[in-house]
């Protein structure tokens, strides 16, 4: 970089400063690449349907990515694997079930209005992966929350539709829960693997985790969205979960139910709608696990993650503005 | 406006630059709330349309005729009690003949009153200028109105209930979301850009530039 003559010739880039070997582009494919033992989870469980719905998505988004970029005359950045990122991230928030036009509109309000419209890839305000399934959650309600059982073979057609773990849990109680799949350790496992009726991606946490691990050992997420975003949840679960008072709720339940895992590791750490300060990070990772518990336990809505991130999505200027580090011998005045 | 005042303008051009040029919600960006509040069909934008479009109408004539005799200092006062005077007489009127309608949005048509676009055409053209002129400028800028409030709530009707002024067209799944306040921005908000992008493609506009108002 060029020393600048006076102060006001200093060159103001955008961050990232540090120059590496990383593009938008590689770390983008990396994350799609990173949501593979998920996808084949879906696959495996709720059979071709998953691909299909999956591939609507991303040709919805891509598609949409390059529509608004040709319209207003604007870079095509359908290559950098950010659009398909997007698509396919929206289709694992998809049940098995929706009609075709779901997984296009949806991807279209994710791409063309929370991306595209706010300027182009690093200026959105809320995720926009999460944005479709609210826009969609809220437009089509019955499509998208019957569910089906997974079947684990490709050979069950007539599909069964049934209720999610945490669906059952608001309206009937932790017994029916217990009821369904067995024993406590068949549902705990059952959750784990992912043997259970939910959206495409966030069923298997084991799944999940591999991509998560894979993630974090790249360091392109750190740990302190996911964790302080997981602890909150499973100690306020604990806390207030439980029917027969305080300190006995069930933790582990809630930790491997609904959308968590897919939210915490993938969703809540979108570098452009998360703050990027590490303090910053863990606050907005508790404030996502507050209200997750306070949306799943309260409200009428049986999962609360995506509402929790979108809402949570709207204070990281605040927290990042609060929070950032102080510049080393900056005057007050000059802060402001 | 200066522009207006001083050279001979067509009543043509003025009802023309109340829909267009100078639409209200559109292009000034003001009175969205009841762009969104009643537009969720398309009898209800049409009604509330064709209450401002009289209101603004006749405002405007009324505050140009007595232009020469309000101090300036207390004009704003006045333009109020004008303002309400004409939403008095909507009111009743719709009392009395539509009572159906009222019931759904009496309170809509009551709030006619702090409409920042009737207010602000009285403030900016009618107090400058001849009857003849304020009272098109009214009526351009009215139907502007008119015809904002017909295109969003006949997007919000068709995608939201598959219906248009009630009668069902389409049978597909209709979009929820159209009926409620979101679905209004977001038609709002698409809309704006589509007309700014005809403006900016076509005619070598600048697009809409205006601050927000209620």
């Amino acid at each position: 970089m060029a020393v600048a003559k006076n102060e006001r010739e200093l060159i103001v880039t955008v961050s990232p400063h540090i120059r590496d070997e990383e593009t938008v582009s590689r770390i983008m494919w990396t994350v799609s690449l990173s949501l593979l033992p998920a996808l084949v989870m879906a696959v495996y469980f709720f059979g071709p349907r998953a691909l299909y719905v999956t591939a609507l998505s991303i040709i919805g988004s891509l598609f949409s990515e390059w529509f608004v970029e040709k319209i207003t005359n604007r870079e095509f950045t359908v290559r950098d694997g950010s659009a398909f990122l997007t698509g396919l991230l929206f289709a694992m928030t998809l049940p098995a079930t929706v009609p075709f036009y779901i997984p296009l509109i949806g991807s279209f309000v994710a791409v063309a209005i929370t991306k595209q419209l706010f300027g182009g890839i690093g200026y959105n305000i809320f995720n926009p992966a999460l944005m479709g399934r609210a826009f969609v959650l809220i437009t089509w309600p019955r499509a998208m929350t019957s569910w089906i059982v997974p079947t684990a073979a490709f050979v069950g057609l007539d599909a069964k539709t049934t209720a999610t773990p945490l669906s059952l849990l608001k309206e009937e109680g932790m017994h029916k829960l217990i009821e369904v799949f067995g024993d406590k350790m068949n549902l705990y496992t059952d959750l784990f693997i992912g043997h259970r009726a939910g959206s495409l991606g966030e069923t298997s946490v084991i799944a999940l985790l591999i991509g998560a691990g894979f993630l974090l050992h790249k360091r392109y997420i750190t740990w302190h969205i996911p964790l302080s975003f997981l602890t909150t949840v499973a100690v306020f679960a604990w806390i207030f979960g439980g029917k027969e008072g305080f300190f006995t709720g069930d933790p582990t339940l809630h930790l491997l139910s609904g959308g968590l895992i897919i939210g915490a590791f993938f969703m809540a750490t979108d570098y452009v709608t998360c703050p990027s300060v590490k303090s910053g990070q863990i606050l907005f990772g508790i404030g996502c696990g507050l209200l997750t518990i306070l949306i799943r336990l309260k409200s009428g809505y049986p999962e609360g993650v995506m509402f929790a991130i979108l809402l949570m999505n709207c204070f990281t200027p605040l927290i990042e503005r609060n929070l950032k580090s102080k510049v080393f011998g900056a005057r007050k005045e000059a802060m402001q | 406006m200066n522009h207006l005042q001083q050279e001979k303008v067509s009543y043509w051009g003025l009802i023309k630059n109340g829909i267009f040029k100078e639409n209200t919600i559109f292009r000034l960006v003001i009175s969205l709330c009841p762009s969104i509040a009643v537009t969720n069909s398309v009898r209800n934008g049409f009604l509330l349309g064709v209450a401002v479009l009289f209101v603004q109408t006749m405002v405007n004539s009324t505050v140009a005729l007595l232009r020469n005799f309000i101090h300036p200092r207390i004009r704003l006062p006045i333009f109020m009690l004008i303002i309400s005077g004409w939403v008095t007489v909507v009111d009743l009127l719709m009392q009395a003949y539509a009572r159906a309608a009222y019931k759904e949005m009496g309170l809509y048509i009551e709030i006619i009153v702090a409409f920042a676009s009737i207010l602000a055409r009285a403030e900016m053209f009618a107090s400058k200028n001849k009857v003849g002129a304020a009272f098109f400028d009214g009526l351009g800028s009215g139907l502007g109105f008119l015809v904002a409030l017909v295109l969003i709530s006949f997007f919000r009707e068709l995608l939201g209930r598959g219906s248009l002024w009630g009668f069902q067209i389409v049978h597909t799944k209709p979009m929820l979301i159209m009926l409620m306040p979101t679905g209004g921005f977001l038609v709002v908000g698409l809309l704006m850009g589509f007309f700014n992008w005809i403006d900016i493609n076509f005619y070598g506009g600048k697009g809409a530039g205006g601050a927000g108002g209620h």
